[in-house]
């Protein structure tokens, strides 16, 4: 059984259709990305599947008793909050101290305990949301736009730091970027959204996809052949994504308007 | 000993403080500043209501600021511009209130009560409701502690955990209504919001955790309550103002003393 599977659910803002007739399941164990430009309904679609905003058509089946763990696209403490680290790790559900300086050793940032969270850098501070996430033990997690305001190397470490945990915990992901070249290397599917799917499947082949390429307005040198230079090291050139796996889930074509 | 009006006015001051301490932080953390100030505001309109109807003074300011906060909130949730709202709403209910309590006869001497509060009035029954109300307050609070810190951090957070920050922002409001029914005595409609802000913001400059800020905060509303009565019986000043004097004082010695320590 899908840990999430969203059936034909479309969202509106006010009259103002967002997201329509979105279909898509996360499996145990995968990282699944959703590529899109601004505006495509990325953070919304995220936010339907986890119950935040009301469903206008379709449903959202959560495997039972599905432990979630959330990294939102933007957390601001207010100044006027005083808040160490510690402390955040126990919202909204308290840990014992040896979990919390487990999940702070997993992600990179032992020993910070004690610090103020407005102290933090913007990449100490990703790190101690995912870590916060990890604390449930999740077998989901959903991550939306985890690298903003990151700088390449601390996106690139991020997101080396998700495929990591994903193999010592098993748990599946889900995040949005609209970022492409790191997200391609680090997902074993990508759903490419504006405002519905245009496509998807392996990185390779949604990148060889003439849906992606009209989105991101790429001509015949872009984003593939920019990405298997890159990681010719360490990819098949055949539609293997870069776990070795062979996309279960081929692209689907379909007409734009 | 409760007979000695000092104890009582005392004793009102310190539970005032034990609501007011941990509410205000919260007030500060989700800037809710101006929506205490319309809260209060139109507890002038709850005590003119109560003494046309003959109730207790106490229950008119309670139904009249639970209405009023029920407002605000259904405003802001349906994105009304809160500022704006909060203006007019504020003033319109204490200009209202100010206008219908002249209707009342025998009340205009009494008006600064109201308005300034007197801490020095405190009676038994003041007594009973002013702690029975902060006692609720408080354990509302811890009850909902966690739910509460983590929706006011973020909602989508709270959401995802299985929390509903629409209840959360309920708990809140549910508790301001009662302080400002609780503190009308003891401050005046019109520096509640004062007793709720300036005490959190002195303990903002202490603490390391949200637990540390409210409980510092509630330690100097308390201290600010004992100083201003002392002003208020030696020179004969009014109660509220006489209090949120001493706690501006406090604000002003945490933060030169934070200035200090920082180097």
């Amino acid at each position: 059984m899908s840990l999430i599977a969203a059936t034909g659910i479309s969202v509106r803002f006010g009259a103002e259709p967002v997201l329509t007739d979105v279909s898509l399941a996360i499996e145990a164990g995968e990282i699944v990305t959703i590529l899109g430009p601004n505006g495509s309904g990325k953070s919304t679609l995220l936010r339907a599947l986890l119950g935040i905003l009301p469903l206008a058509a379709g449903t959202v089946m959560r495997a039972p008793g599905l432990r979630l763990g959330y990294v939102p696209q933007k957390l601001s403490i207010d100044r006027s909050m005083p808040m160490t680290v510690r402390r955040f790790l126990s919202l909204p559900v308290r840990v014992a101290d040896a979990d919390a300086t487990a999940a702070l050793a997993r992600v990179g940032l032992p020993g910070v305990e004690t610090r103020q969270m407005a102290g933090l850098s913007g990449g100490q501070f990703q790190r101690v949301l995912l870590a916060r996430a990890l604390l449930v033990r999740p077998q989901i997690l959903i991550l939306d736009e985890p690298t903003q305001g990151l700088d390449q190397p601390g996106e690139a470490g991020f997101y080396r730091l998700i495929d990591e945990v994903r193999r010592d915990t098993g748990a599946a992901v889900l995040m949005v970027s609209h970022d492409l070249h790191v997200v391609m290397a680090a997902s074993d599917r990508v759903i490419c959204l504006n405002g519905h799917i245009c496509c998807q499947g392996s990185p390779v082949v949604v990148s060889n996809a003439p849906e992606y390429r009209a989105l991101f307005g790429l001509g015949s040198q872009g984003a593939l052949a920019l990405y298997q230079h890159q990681h010719d090291h360490s990819h098949e050139p055949t539609g293997v994504d870069a776990y070795g796996r062979t996309p279960s889930d081929p692209h689907h074509g379909h007409n734009h308007a | 000993m409760l007979d000695d009006f000092l104890v009582r006015a005392a004793l009102a001051g310190v539970g005032l403080a034990l609501a007011t301490g941990p509410l205000g932080s919260f007030v500060v953390w989700r800037r809710m500043a101006y929506f205490g100030d319309a809260t209060a505001h139109a507890a002038i309109l709850g005590v003119a209501l109560a003494l046309a109807l003959h109730l207790p003074i106490g229950v008119g300011t309670l139904v009249v600021a639970l209405a009023m906060a029920g407002t605000v909130s259904t405003l802001a949730a349906r994105g009304w511009a809160m500022d704006t709202t909060l203006g007019v709403l504020a003033h319109s209910a204490l200009a209202f209130g100010l206008v219908a309590i002249s209707y009342v006869p025998g009340v205009r001497a009494d008006l600064s009560t109201y308005l300034f509060g007197d801490i020095l009035a405190v009676s038994k029954a003041d007594l009973g409701f002013i702690w029975g109300g902060a006692l609720v307050v408080v354990a509302s609070l811890v009850w909902r502690w966690q739910a509460l810190l983590t929706a006011t951090l973020n909602e989508d957070l709270a959401h995802a955990s299985g929390l509903n920050p629409d209840r959360e922002r309920l708990v809140l409001t549910l508790a301001l209504a009662l302080v400002v029914a609780v503190a009308l005595k003891i401050v005046g409609a019109l520096l509640i919001a004062a007793m709720l802000i300036i005490p959190a913001a002195a303990a903002r400059g202490l603490a390391r955790t949200p637990e540390a800020m409210a409980l510092y905060a509630a330690g100097f509303g308390a201290l600010a309550c004992l100083v201003g009565l002392r002003l208020s019986l030696w020179q004969d000043t009014p109660a509220g103002p006489s209090i949120v004097s001493a706690a501006a004082v406090i604000f002003a010695l945490v933060a030169v003393f934070g200035q200090m320590r920082r180097g």
